[in-house]
């Protein structure tokens, strides 16, 4: 179907330069791998449309950001049906690394980066990366442990203060 | 499909307004895009435009921004300068491609 249109002012897409691009804020805690990469992904978008954004790592989330684990996120299937594998199979000796080789492949091969190079990738975007106080305390972990793409770390009170007006999800 | 006439220049545009025909863009033309878009074209600029260029003929999609940093070579800070705000977009569009599929 060729319906031609043809206008007298140009048409030119609008990148919605003039309006406020708003802000978001992802509260990463997971530690999955298959849950590390949707806050990762969303916060990618969000930059990509001229949002600012803020990621907050707490719980078990601390491993994105924690040097030492953060390229040694796992995967189980165990307990998780959508991976349509038998469940009685799921717990067996080396599934977890099977199928978490299965995924960074996976991930690899869409030129999805790791989650290290992930996190680089989202600062020099201009993302905001938080550690939350009381999981640093928690797990005894020392500024020097955390990348050094981090920000600072916050209490839950700053980190909503600084987040004031924007979007929030938990992840 | 609309048809759009940008300093002098017919082209075929879908419906957010980015370049469909690969082969109707040529330099002259990007530099009135970028204008009408409010950016004035420079050697970096040129850089980015002419790698989405040669890697779409290549690959037959746009490359995302990440694309353009790690295989293009053009940190993701300077694409934010240069490009502002939406850089992926605004290169695509300047670029007379397709704003890019991906989503990383």
């Amino acid at each position: 179907m060729t319906d031609t249109i043809t206008q007298a002012a140009p048409f030119v897409p609008d990148f919605g330069d003039e309006e406020e691009a708003g802000r978001i804020a992802f509260v990463c805690s997971k530690g999955s791998l298959d849950m590390a990469y949707p806050g990762l992904i969303m916060a990618n978008g969000a930059l990509e449309s001229g949002m600012e954004a803020h990621l907050f790592f707490t719980f078990w989330g601390m491993d994105m950001i924690t040097k030492k684990r953060q390229d040694h996120l796992g995967f189980s299937p165990v307990g998780n049906p959508a991976t349509h594998m038998p469940a009685a199979l799921a717990p067996m000796p080396g599934m977890q690394a099977m199928a978490t080789h299965q995924m960074k492949k996976q991930i690899g091969e869409l030129g999805i980066p790791t989650v290290p190079e992930f996190l680089e990738h989202l600062k020099d975007m201009g993302a905001h990366l938080w550690a939350c106080k009381l999981s640093v305390d928690m797990f005894g972990l020392e500024v020097e442990d955390m990348i050094d793409e981090l920000d600072g770390v916050l209490n839950v009170s700053d980190f909503i203060e600084i987040t004031k007006g924007a979007e929030i999800l938990f992840i | 499909m609309p048809v759009t006439t940008i300093a002098g220049n017919e082209i075929h545009v879908d419906e957010e307004g980015f370049l469909t025909e690969y082969d109707e863009w040529n330099e002259g033309l990007a530099t009135e895009l970028a204008k009408a878009i409010g950016i004035e074209l420079t050697e970096g600029h040129w850089k980015a435009i002419n790698f989405l260029r040669t890697d779409f003929k290549e690959q037959g999609e746009t490359a995302t921004l990440r694309r353009v940093a790690v295989t293009g070579g053009i940190p993701t800070k300077e694409l934010f300068t240069l490009f502002p705000k939406k850089p992926a977009r605004k290169m695509a569009y300047i670029a007379g491609l397709p704003k890019p599929a991906g989503c990383v």
